[in-house]
């Protein structure tokens, strides 16, 4: 078989990088009271709620200036800017060029919106890469970002949470993580969808776990590791996409990765399922405290279905880098909790 | 207003450009094409850094009908670094918290929507300063 990596015709790597999480988070606990009587475990601890006045746009745009902050070059050197989500404010309007205007990347850029559930951000990434790699630019920013809807008393209220993380990709020689290789694993997979015009997702219960997320994350974690040639032990860190707590907790195990190597990256518990965020906001609190050399293994999926893989090195430009804009955890700690009367206004589920 | 008015306005909500008066390098938002210092045409486009302090603010809750959804908000006179003093809403903090002189920065958000169906307005708010460093 010949390789199944996406390899650029030149090395690349991420130049930039940065998060967004709104402030407001409401507690499992508070969902379980409105739809349980509170009995019952919970697959998070708490989820990350977007403000009246936040969208996808927004949180695109504040984790887009973060990364250039981070990467220290001028938006009008952005030859792309591209955001993956879910939940696009305008079902006919690009959310990237709102994105692109307003952190100064206009008039000479490409922009386009991308939709594969929660993996629309990672599959930006790859073609960044490639826009990259083939020289066609030395720049293109990559976002995934979501307010990801849950109806009301559906399992996954709990966790629909609202995030994002973009990334700068350019020369490897300026990069603060190379990117040493990646690949995309996907099927015809209906574990999860919304059709349109639909407020809400619909989903195959329990059918979301082994034939979809499982068997994917695997699938493209596996078959990445045996073109690299590498082993779990030879990553420092590792990031899955993270839809609850249990999930990513054993599909690390099923792979042979520690507790350890995933601990950085896992913020679900705290923030909740940041759908197009999920994999890469993890990723982002891991730069925040990788060292230089240190290698990580990304891992992203998204419903319908697929896996994109990533291995990363990271460089000594971390160091001076990261402090240039907020960490992931400096957004996570500014946390105001809320009531499910306050989660109900601000996700628009009141009547006026 | 209509589509074109805000079209016109983008990059002064969502980058907050002013200008900046290549006679006595003040600096103007929002963008008026005469310097209000010294009388001189001013058109040069500047870029501000978006971080200031709040001057004065109120608490509103008798709003304006494209507002309703937001009560209560707090519309701060924010003093930004460059000079110019503008007038925005405060984000991301509670009315109680606000004070006179309270470092505020620059966030583009969305300031109200034009019905189900309309346009989607984004612009320029404050909120408290972010510190650089987390944990």
């Amino acid at each position: 078989m010949s390789t199944r990596l996406l390899t650029p015709t030149r090395s690349v790597g991420i130049i930039g990088y940065g998060a967004y999480v709104p402030r407001y988070r409401i507690p499992a606990r508070e969902i379980a009271r409105m739809w349980t009587g509170g009995k019952g475990g919970t697959p998070v601890r708490e989820k990350a709620v977007p403000g009246l006045d936040e969208d996808t746009a927004t949180i695109a745009i504040e984790a887009a200036r973060n990364a250039l902050a981070r990467a220290g070059i001028h938006a009008e050197h952005l030859r792309a800017v591209w955001v993956g989500s879910e939940s696009h404010p305008y079902a006919v309007k690009p959310t990237s060029t709102i994105v692109a205007e307003a952190i100064g990347a206009t008039p000479y850029v490409q922009a386009g919106d991308w939709e594969f559930a929660c993996k629309a951000g990672t599959e930006a990434m790859q073609a960044a890469i490639g826009f990259v790699g083939s020289g066609m630019a030395n720049y293109a920013m990559a976002i995934g970002a979501d307010t990801a809807q849950g109806r009301p008393g559906d399992a996954l209220e709990y966790t629909a949470a609202a995030g994002g993380a973009a990334f700068i990709i350019g020369p490897a020689e300026h990069a603060l993580a190379v990117i040493q290789g990646s690949l995309s694993y996907v099927t015809d997979t209906p574990d999860f969808w919304r059709r349109a015009g639909a407020d809400y997702p619909s989903h195959g219960q329990r059918f979301t776990g082994e034939p979809a997320y499982f068997h994917h994350i695997t699938s493209a974690a596996q078959a990445l590791m045996e073109e690299m040639g590498t082993r779990p032990s030879d990553y420092r860190y590792a990031v899955f996409h993270q839809p609850n707590l249990k999930f990513p907790q054993r599909v690390a195990k099923m792979l042979g990765f520690t507790p350890e190597q995933i601990e950085t990256g896992l913020l679900v518990g705290d923030i909740g399922n940041t759908y197009s965020g999920s994999a890469i906001v993890g990723l982002t609190a891991i730069l925040d405290e990788a060292q230089p050399g240190d290698r990580i293994f990304v891992v992203s999926f998204g419903s319908g279905a697929g896996s994109d893989a990533f291995d990363l090195r990271v460089t000594d430009k971390i160091v001076e880098r990261r402090d240039k804009a907020p960490r992931t955890r400096a957004y996570i700690a500014r946390r105001v909790e809320i009531d499910y009367g306050m989660y109900a206004r601000l996700r628009g589920k009141l009547v006026r | 207003m209509r589509v074109a008015g805000h079209w016109r306005l983008r990059k002064q909500r969502l980058t907050l450009q002013g200008e900046i008066c290549p006679v006595c390098g003040a600096h103007i938002f929002p963008p008026r094409d005469v310097c209000p210092e010294c009388g001189q045409p001013a058109s040069t486009p500047y870029t501000f850094k978006g971080r200031g302090e709040v001057y004065s603010f109120s608490t509103v809750y008798e709003t304006p009908d494209h507002f309703t959804k937001y009560k209560p908000y707090t519309v701060a006179l924010v003093k930004l670094e460059e000079g110019p003093i503008i007038t925005a809403q405060l984000t991301d903090v509670d009315p109680d918290e606000v004070e006179i002189g309270m470092p505020v920065e620059m966030v583009t958000r969305r300031l109200t929507e034009e019905g189900d169906e309309g346009l989607i307005l984004y612009g320029y708010k404050f909120r408290p300063v972010m510190e650089r460093v987390g944990r």
